[in-house]
């Protein structure tokens, strides 16, 4: 925070007065903190037999059994929303006005349905016997729905002369689309594609909601099964799947602002999208401000107004080269 | 049409539960969020780590995680007796108010340096230029990516009704349970999100031809 936009370098005073502030600011956050660790351990929700039970071995095969099954459901969300999400960008900008209109009917409303819904519908409906499908089903149609939409930023961000180049080269639409425009897309989006599958992977634990057995409906299941002292070991339990929740979901972030910035190293003149972090259940769109604006920006990429940290890296030729990164 | 028509009462009840609990917790976010941008922007170290630990921690856990701590560990060990509307708009608000912060964050990125400096150059305080200066001009870069997230709250307000909050997830999860065949039932569900979400956004588009300024 050195040159921030709100204060200077302080002087001697200001030295003095933000001491003062920080250990006010601190005191009253570490009272906060133990204060609630006070209240935790005061009902015994701290005591050690709450923490003993990890070391049994059938509750520690439980937690890896869930994890598995979380897993298993991100993997298969996340193929089926990117596939889904090319087929769908790819349909938006066809030249067939049923199929656009189609591929556009599609994406909005199931983009503003919620999830849970659009899953618990599926499961009801559909697949009653068969959560871990209808869960998959549910985060991959409405992911599915994201990913299209920030494709198709990614590809009307790709510059016009690319497509102009290669219809002259006497390419057919289908071959500029997945042959040259696509792939220029892909790269220029992927970090906030990697952010969406965060979104996926937090969302996986509303199969809580439909019964299947990922990790917090595990957790539920040891928490309100294991009795310790005539308490139930719930404090505990979420400390250890939500580290476990965290920890994924920031390694996976973490590979996206890793591409992000190999991405602004390389020179294609496309900016390549900042890793809008872990947004909400939903707020993915948030941090890319897609939804917001509908179609109508042409031309540049649909990226975050308010985030002033857009690679813009352009001064390279032009044309870019396609997809071949220049790793120096 | 026989399913809202015959159980009319119930979808309405649930359909002023989702605006109610939308519109709670996103006071809540709102205020949380931008107090918890003012820590992270602010001089102080431990309040900038505290709102950085915060904004890290929410964001990167599910919604239904919190759901399950304020609904089995927050009445046992902090206080008891709270309805469930209000701890469903609290876990909302708090998982939401992490977002509100990086908008709110980022929006007061945009303002240009020279803004603050003219501030401070006529003697204005940090609080002074903060409130006077900074957030106003803030704002509206901050008006689109908050419509979005509101947006995303409402969609989000679904799992309080699984956690028994009356709203329009409950309809449904009511109405499959009495043996209605899901796909009207979804069509009304999903018209009554699309209602509300329209609603923000029409708001917020309002709000932003307001505010708008050429620059």
């Amino acid at each position: 925070m050195s040159a921030s936009v709100l204060y200077d370098a302080p002087g001697p005073k200001a030295v003095v007065r933000n001491r003062v502030y920080a250990v006010v600011g601190g005191a009253a956050i570490v009272a906060l903190i133990v204060f609630a660790i006070k209240r935790l351990s005061d009902t015994g929700n701290l005591d050690a037999g709450m923490w003993d039970i990890f070391n049994y071995a059938g509750i520690r095969q439980n937690i890896a059994d869930a994890v598995l099954a979380t897993l298993k459901v991100f993997g298969l969300a996340a193929v089926g929303s990117v596939v889904l999400g090319v087929v769908l960008a790819v349909g938006r900008l066809s030249d067939h006005r049923p199929v656009r209109w189609l591929a556009t009917t599609f994406i909005e409303l199931f983009r503003s349905i919620p999830l849970l819904i659009t899953i618990y519908a599926i499961w009801v409906g559909f697949l009653t016997d068969y959560s871990m499908w209808a869960l998959a089903l549910g985060l991959s149609v409405y992911n599915g729905c994201v990913q299209a939409e920030v494709l198709r930023a990614g590809i009307n961000s790709v510059p016009r002369g690319q497509s102009e180049a290669a219809y002259a080269l006497g390419m057919s639409k289908t071959q500029v689309m997945l042959g040259v425009l696509m792939p220029q897309a892909v790269r220029a989006m992927l970090p906030t594609i990697i952010s969406q599958l965060v979104v996926t992977l937090k969302d996986t634990s509303l199969g809580y909601i439909i019964l299947y057995p990922e990790l917090l409906q595990t957790a539920r299941l040891i928490a309100s099964n294991t009795l310790v002292d005539g308490k139930y070991p719930y404090v505990s339990t979420i400390v250890v799947i939500g580290t476990i929740y965290v920890t994924m979901c920031l390694l996976l972030s973490a590979l996206a602002t890793w591409i992000e910035k190999r991405g602004r190293r390389a020179k294609t003149g496309i900016a390549v999208a900042s890793a809008a972090p872990a947004a909400g259940i939903d707020a993915p769109v948030a941090a890319l401000g897609v939804p917001a604006q509908r179609p109508g920006g042409a031309g540049g990429a649909d990226l975050p107004p308010a985030t002033g940290t857009v690679a813009t890296d352009g001064t390279g030729e032009p044309g870019g080269d396609t997809g071949t990164a220049k790793t120096p | 049409m026989n399913v809202l028509l015959d159980n009319f009462p119930e979808f309405r009840d649930g359909f002023i539960g989702t605006v109610s609990i939308t519109a709670v917790s996103s006071v809540i976010a709102l205020v949380l969020g931008v107090v918890l941008a003012g820590m992270r922007v602010s001089p102080v170290p431990p309040l900038r780590f505290f709102g950085t630990a915060w904004v890290t921690l929410l964001r990167n856990t599910p919604l239904t995680l919190l759901f399950l701590i304020f609904f089995f560990v927050v009445p046992q060990v902090f206080f008891s007796g709270l309805s469930p509307f209000v701890l469903g708009s609290l876990a909302l608000g708090f998982y939401t108010s992490s977002f509100v912060c990086e908008a709110v964050r980022s929006g007061i990125n945009t303002v240009p340096l020279g803004q603050a400096e003219a501030a401070r150059s006529i003697g204005m305080s940090f609080p002074q230029t903060l409130r006077l200066v900074i957030l106003p001009q803030a704002t509206r870069s901050v008006i689109p990516p908050l419509s979005s997230i509101f947006i995303a709250l409402t969609k989000n307000s679904a799992i309080a009704g699984a956690f028994s909050v009356a709203e329009l997830f409950g309809w449904q999860k009511l109405m499959s349970d009495r043996g209605y065949s899901i796909t009207p039932v979804f069509i009304w569900v999903a018209l009554g999100y699309l209602v509300v979400t329209f609603v923000i956004s029409g708001l917020f588009r309002l709000l932003e031809r307001r505010m708008e300024v050429a620059r």
